[in-house]
């Protein structure tokens, strides 16, 4: 029983993907009529969901005492750089149209493509020491790297919000759980390492 | 920052001759059609309407609408259709009716581009009055309806392009803003015209979102020379039709050369003044959104790129760009007005 879970997690975050696909060259009407612009929309989106949900793993494991989520977090992490990577690739294929020139211009004169680009680099660095034989390579420094995921998400809100601007509902949505979870894990760092009572 | 001053216009400019001086008659004639009265004879100096018969690009088959007010019919009913060449018409490919009325920003029924035609169900175009303010001889409320009367509706083809780098080409239907602004008589004291949108919370749902940080109602303006262009045109139609709530019925202004931010919609206020108004975007973020806002490949905007631009609708593969004109390819007509302005710095 146990060993489907990995399975059908990693079959249901590669739903999103497919829907994507389908959209693409099945259904391409229902992309509307900027098909680019709606594809890092998705895109972009589906990368922060992925890493909201990686975030909230631990915090779900110490809640509920089950040790199964944790078990996800590497796939989970993985399909966020994944979403992540096709959002790279939308942009500077169907929106900069592999104009590379703009595209270097783009990465350097526009602050929030360079910080979404500074959440990618960090997803990707997270990504490459994800293997176990990292872990054991890395030691003590693993766990200090890993923590970065933490910037890559409030980077990747920072993000959204500057392209929206506007409409910053879902920004602060996104913004609003990354902030809660973060504050989770600095409350129980902050308990444990408070001094335990002298046992009575 | 510095504002240059626009030239000076002179009334007799901006009232055409044979009118300014026939001003009595004139007068006599235009303030029985305000008051709405029966048009027994023929009007000064208004040119013959031809018939839609041949519009360039009329409503699509079977396009099922709400009937409008019958005056609104009458005034469809004579189209003079676009001309074949010039500033008025363009060749290139026209945006289909779908994409023009379901790709919109329209942000008072929503965030989304489909949300203004999804949400705009209670929109009541018809009763309809704009109100005229300021610096003219003939302030008022007026009706739409008396505002139309005597003006004829032509078919223009004109590009838009957004700021947010798309484009489409759209076939608007009706007349010269200066028509209108004539009609009111501004005096030497108005330099620009300012413009309203309508601001209902009951039809439109998402004034009221807590989200959408803009400070309502939509606000525009142009220079009095851009207004009295003739390439500016303040549409009451699209396609052969008049125009659905989510294009901005039932009065829009359209300027080409401008990004689309300009061309507002729903007009319910005009105001010529001596100042420079406020404006809406340029009121949200003011270092993006100026006042002049003229599509300009050089000047890019703080987030993204202008040089370029996503003509629609795209296909996802075809690779294809456009690339971004200055002035939108009306330059011919309206790069004069701008002399050696510095574009990148009143932008």
């Amino acid at each position: 029983m146990r060993k489907l879970i990995k399975p059908l997690v990693f079959a249901g975050a590669l739903i999103p993907f497919s829907i994507l696909i389908a959209r693409v060259f099945v259904y391409p009407d229902s992309l509307g009529p900027d098909p680019a612009q709606e594809l890092a929309k998705e895109s972009g989106e589906w990368a922060l969901r992925f890493l909201v949900i990686t975030l909230a793993l631990t915090p779900l494991r110490q809640i509920t005492d089950q040790v199964e989520f944790v078990r996800q977090r590497r796939m989970l992490g993985l399909f966020a750089l994944f979403y992540a990577t096709i959002h790279f690739m939308v942009w500077v294929a169907f929106l900069l149209v592999f104009r590379w020139a703009a595209i270097v211009e783009e990465l350097v004169k526009r602050p929030f493509i360079t910080i979404g680009f500074a959440a990618f680099l960090i997803l990707i660095a997270l990504g490459v020491t994800s293997t176990k034989s990292m872990v054991r390579k890395l030691g003590r420094n693993w766990k200090r790297l890993h923590r970065l995921v933490y910037l890559a998400a409030g980077l990747a809100v920072v993000h959204l919000l500057w392209i929206l601007r506007t409409n910053i509902g879902e920004a602060v949505f996104y913004g609003a759980l990354v902030a809660l979870l973060l504050a989770y894990r600095l409350q129980r760092h902050l308990r444990a390492s408070k001094p335990t009572p002298p046992k009575v | 920052m510095l504002i240059k001053k626009p030239v000076d216009i002179k009334p007799s400019e901006i009232t055409p001759e044979n009118v300014f001086r026939n001003r009595r008659q004139f007068m006599k004639e235009s303030s029985r059609l305000m008051l709405g009265a029966a048009v027994a004879g023929s009007m000064p100096s208004i040119a013959n309407a031809q018939s839609s018969g041949s519009l360039k690009a009329p409503a699509p088959a079977g396009l099922v609408r709400t009937e409008p007010a019958d005056w609104l019919k009458n005034k469809f009913a004579n189209i003079k259709s676009a001309p074949d060449s010039g500033p008025f018409y363009t060749g290139e490919s026209l945006t289909p009716y779908r994409d023009v009325t379901r790709y919109n920003n329209f942000y008072e029924f929503g965030m989304d581009k489909s949300d203004p035609s999804s949400n705009s169900g209670e929109f009541k175009a018809d009763p309809w009055s704009v109100e005229i303010t300021g610096e003219v001889a003939k302030p008022g409320t007026y009706h739409l309806e008396d505002i139309l009367k005597p003006v004829d509706l032509e078919e223009r083809i004109y590009r838009l392009r957004c700021v947010e780098a798309w484009s489409m080409v759209i076939p608007w239907i009706g007349f010269p803003l200066a028509d209108l602004i004539k009609q009111f008589e501004p005096n030497s004291k108005a330099k620009f015209v300012e413009f309203e949108t309508l601001i209902d919370a009951e039809s439109m749902p998402a004034i009221e979102s807590r989200f959408a940080i803009v400070d309502w109602p939509y606000r525009e303006g142009l220079r009095i020379d851009e207004a009295m262009n003739p390439l500016t045109m303040m549409a009451v139609g699209v396609y052969g039709d008049y125009l659905p709530a989510q294009n901005g019925a039932p009065m829009r202004l359209v300027v080409p050369w401008k990004y689309g931010f300009k061309s507002i919609k729903s007009i319910v206020k005009i105001n010529f003044r001596e100042t420079m108004p406020n404006t809406t975007w340029n009121d949200l973020q003011s270092n993006e959104y100026g006042f002049y806002a003229n599509v300009n490949p050089d000047v890019h905007h703080p987030r993204w790129r202008q040089d370029t631009e996503r003509r629609l609708p795209q296909t996802l593969f075809s690779r294809q760009r456009i690339e971004t004109r200055l002035f939108n390819g009306y330059a011919d007509q309206v790069a004069s007005m701008y002399g050696d302005m510095d574009l990148s710095q009143y932008f």
